[in-house]
C-alpha cells in the first residue's frame, strides 16, 4: 500500500509543477531558516571539541551583589570560584578562565587585535584540545607566572607566518612578552567559554586585584562526576554563598550565582533573569518550541491552502477510493503520506540550502572562526521540522477531504 | 428475459418470475439468498427552500446470482438508487441490508468493509485514477484488505486477464480507449471477489460495439461465476439482455 502511495505522490506532485514548485519553495525556506538555527544552537550548546565535557560542566558564569542601595552584575570573580567552588561534592575538577579581553599587538608591525584568555591550568583537563605544536601550560608554570602562551593556529599564521612553526617564539601582546608553548586549532566565537586567540596563566595579570573579586571577568568550570547530581552540587554552593562574609556589607551583603549548565545560563541572560536561581534552561527550549511553530505556522498556512485545491481536484479519486473501501481513517493516512513526502523532499532541499547558508557563514568570517556546519544531529532536527510541518500543514486538508461523502466526491463536488 | 416491476411499497415481487427465465446456468430461485434488500427507502435533497424527493417508497430483493437492470427516464432515481444499494450514500429513510448486513447505522468503518468486500462498482465515467498505471488502478480495492503485495499483484493481473487487458498492465489510462478504459474499470471492481457488482450506465460512453463487449463480459461473470450484478442502463437493448429489469419514474418503481 504504501508503494502505491508512493508513487502516487511522486506522479501528483510532477503533474502540477507550479504548485510543487510553489510548495516546495516555502517549505525549503521554512526548513532552511530553521535548520540553520538549529546549527547555530548546536554549536553553541551542543557539546564538540574542545568543550567535549560540555554536558557534564556546570558553569559559573554570572554573579550579581546587592546591598541596601546597590546592585552589582557581571561575570564571576576569581574569589567566588577559588573561594566558594572549590571541592564541592560530585565535582571532579574545577577550571578557571577569564573572558577573553581584546588586547593589541604589534608583533607584525601594525597593530592586530587578539583575543587573550587567562586561565589556570586544569582549563587544559576540562577542555580537550588538540595541541598541533607542543602542549598547554601546567601547575608549576601557573605558580611561578610563567609567561608562555597557547596560540591558536590562525594567530600562528598571523604572527609567525603560514607555515611557520610558533612553539618557542615570542611575541608582545598588550605591553606583556610571552613565548608560545602550544598551538591549538581555530575555536569558533561561538564556542564563548574556550574562545580566545591566546591562553595564557592567569598569574601573568598585571595586577593581582582579580583574586580578591567576587564579581569579576572570570568563569568557574566545575567538571562533574558521571554521576553526580547538578541539584545537590548547586544547593551546597547556595548554602556556600549564603556564609560569604562580605568585605563592605553597607555596599554589598547578598551574592547570587548558580553553577550551570551553558543553556540553563544562556536562557538566563536571554529572560534578563540575572539574580535569581530558577531554572530557565526548560522555559528556553520551550520558548524555542512557541517560536519553531509561529515560523512554521505562515508558510505552513500557505501550503494548507495549496494542498486543499491539489487534493479537491482528486475528489474524484477519493470517490473511487472509498467506493472501493477505503476508510476516511485510510484516506487522511494516504494524504499525509504524500504530504509528507513533498515536506521531506522540500526539506532536502532546505537541508541542502541551510548547508550553503552555513558555508558561507564560516567563508565571511562574519563569525570568528566559525565551524558551522552540518552533523547528524543538525539533520535529524530538518527531519523533525519537516515531518512536524508535514503533518500540522497536511493533517486539515486530508481530514476535510476524508469527509467527503463517496457520492459527492465521485461527482466531483469539494465543498 | 422477463421483465418485472414492482410497485412502489411492494417487496420480493420479482422473485419467482427470475426463476422463469432463461440464461444458462443460473441459479434455482429456491437456492438463492438475497443480497440486496431495500425497504421502504426514500431519498430527500433538501436546501433551504427547497425539498426534492429522489426516491420513495422503494422496496426490493436482489437475489444471489441475479442480473437486474434498471431503467427509467433521466432523472427518476436510477443513480441514487445505485448509490445507496453501493453504499455511496445514504437514505433518509427505510432500510437497507447488504449480504444480511444492515447498513442503516453503520459506521464509517462498517460501511467502509462493506464495500470493500461486498460491493464492486463500474461507473459510467469510468473513475480511473489518471496517475496510476492500470495494474495500479486495479489493485486499489485490495490495498484496503490485509494481504501481501505479490497476491494483490497477481489477482490484478488474473483480473485484467479475465477482461482481456493484461497486455496493457503498464499503460496509463489515457493510453487506453474508452472500452478498453472501462474494462479496466470492471477488472478492478471484480479483483476483490465482491458478491454484488453494480454497473452505473456502464456502456453509456461506449459506442454500440463496445458496449456490447462490455455487456458481454458482465454477462458472462453474471453466468459463469454467478456474479450478482446491478444495472443503470439507458439501452433497452443491453437491458433486454438482463434477467430483470426494474423500471423507476419519479424516484418511485412502476409497472
Amino acid at each position: 500500500m504504501l508503494r502505491n502511495y508512493l508513487l502516487l505522490a511522486w506522479r501528483v506532485l510532477l503533474r502540477r509543477a507550479f504548485f510543487t514548485a510553489v510548495s516546495l519553495f516555502g517549505i525549503a525556506f521554512t526548513i532552511a531558516m530553521l535548520v540553520l538555527v538549529a546549527a547555530m544552537f548546536d554549536h553553541v550548546l551542543v557539546a564538540g571539541a574542545p568543550e567535549v565535557n560540555q554536558d557534564r560542566t556546570l558553569g559559573l558564569y554570572f554573579a550579581e551583589m546587592e546591598g541596601e542601595t546597590m546592585a552589582r552584575n557581571g561575570f564571576a570573580g576569581y574569589k567566588l570560584v577559588d573561594t566558594y567552588a572549590r571541592n564541592l561534592p560530585g565535582v571532579e575538577r574545577v577550571a578557571l578562565a577569564s573572558a577573553p579581553a581584546r588586547l593589541t599587538t604589534y608583533h607584525t608591525g601594525v597593530p592586530e587585535k587578539l583575543y587573550l584568555k587567562r586561565t589556570d591550568d586544569e582549563f587544559w583537563n576540562v577542555m580537550q584540545f588538540h595541541f598541533v605544536e607542543g602542549g598547554p601550560y601546567g601547575r608549576a608554570d601557573l605558580e611561578r607566572g610563567a609567561f608562555v602562551a597557547v596560540i591558536n593556529a590562525s594567530t600562528r599564521a598571523r604572527l609567525f607566518g603560514a607555515d611557520a612553526t610558533a612553539v618557542g617564539r615570542e611575541f608582545e601582546v598588550d605591553g606583556q612578552r610571552f613565548r608560545v608553548i602550544g598551538v591549538v586549532p581555530d575555536v569558533s566565537f561561538l564556542r564563548v567559554v574556550s574562545f580566545a586567540d591566546v591562553w595564557v596563566p592567569h598569574t601573568t595579570a598585571k595586577s593581582d586585584a582579580y583574586r580578591a573579586q567576587l564579581i569579576g571577568d572570570f568563569m568557574g568550570l566545575l567538571l562533574m562526576a558521571p554521576d553526580a547530581d547538578p541539584r545537590a552540587i548547586q544547593d551546597e554552593f547556595r548554602s556556600r554563598l549564603a556564609r560569604i562574609e562580605f568585605p563592605d556589607p553597607q555596599s554589598f551583603n547578598r551574592i547570587s550565582a548558580v553553577p550551570e549548565s551553558l543553556l540553563q545560563t544562556v536562557a538566563r541572560m536571554l529572560f534578563g533573569a540575572r539574580g535569581t536561581d530558577a531554572d530557565y534552561g526548560n522555559r528556553l527550549l520551550l520558548a524555542l518550541a512557541v517560536a519553531t511553530m509561529l515560523f512554521m505556522a505562515l508558510p505552513a498556512v500557505n501550503l494548507v491552502n495549496l494542498n486543499i485545491s491539489r487534493i479537491m481536484e482528486r475528489a474524484s479519486e477519493v470517490g473511487v477510493r472509498k467506493a472501493f473501501g477505503a476508510s476516511s481513517i485510510t484516506l487522511v493516512g494516504q494524504f499525509l503520506i504524500e504530504n509528507l513526502v513533498l515536506t521531506l523532499v522540500g526539506s532536502a532541499l532546505g537541508v541542502a540550502c541551510a548547508s550553503l547558508g552555513l558555508w558561507l557563514i564560516n567563508r565571511s568570517g562574519v563569525i570568528a572562526y566559525a565551524q558551522l556546519g552540518m552533523n547528524l544531529r543538525v539533520v535529524a532536527w530538518g527531519i523533525a521540522f519537516a515531518v512536524v510541518f508535514g503533518v500540522i500543514s497536511g493533517v486539515y486538508p486530508a481530514w476535510r477531504m476524508s469527509r467527503l461523502r463517496p457520492v459527492d466526491a465521485l461527482k466531483g463536488v469539494s465543498r | 428475459m422477463t421483465t418485472v416491476t414492482i410497485q412502489a411499497g411492494q417487496t420480493h415481487g420479482a422473485r419467482g418470475a427470475v426463476a422463469d427465465t432463461g440464461g444458462g446456468s443460473r441459479t434455482s430461485a429456491s437456492a438463492r439468498t438475497s443480497i440486496v434488500a431495500l425497504s421502504d427507502v426514500e431519498k430527500v435533497y433538501r436546501t433551504d427552500r427547497i425539498e426534492t424527493v429522489a426516491l420513495s417508497q422503494i422496496s426490493l430483493d436482489v437475489q444471489a446470482g441475479e442480473f437486474v437492470s434498471v431503467m427509467g427516464p433521466s432523472g427518476c432515481g436510477k443513480s441514487t438508487l445505485l448509490n445507496i444499494v453501493g453504499l455511496l450514500d445514504t437514505p433518509s429513510r427505510g432500510r437497507v441490508t447488504i449480504n444480511g448486513t444492515p447498513v442503516t447505522d453503520a459506521s464509517d468503518r462498517v460501511l467502509a468493509r462493506l464495500r470493500n468486500r461486498e460491493v464492486g462498482f463500474v461507473f459510467q465515467t469510468f473513475h480511473l485514477v489518471p496517475d496510476l498505471r492500470v495494474i495500479d488502478n486495479v489493485e486499489i480495492p485490495l490495498l484496503y484488505r490485509s494481504m501481501p503485495g505479490s497476491d494483490r499483484r497477481q489477482a490484478a493481473r488474473d483480473a485484467l486477464e479475465r477482461v482481456g487487458l493484461a497486455a496493457r498492465m503498464h499503460h496509463f489510462p489515457s493510453q487506453l480507449s474508452g472500452g478498453q478504459q472501462q474494462r479496466v474499470a470492471i477488472a478492478r471492481a471484480i479483483v476483490g471477489r465482491p458478491s454484488l457488482l453494480l454497473a452505473d450506465e456502464p456502456t453509456g460512453n461506449l459506442d454500440s460495439q463496445m458496449g456490447d463487449e462490455i455487456m458481454g463480459i458482465l454477462l458472462d461473470l453474471q453466468q459463469r461465476e454467478g456474479t450478482t450484478i446491478v444495472m443503470v442502463t439507458h439501452d433497452q437493448r443491453q437491458a433486454d439482455r438482463t434477467e430483470r429489469i426494474i423500471r423507476l419514474f419519479d424516484g418511485r418503481l412502476v409497472q
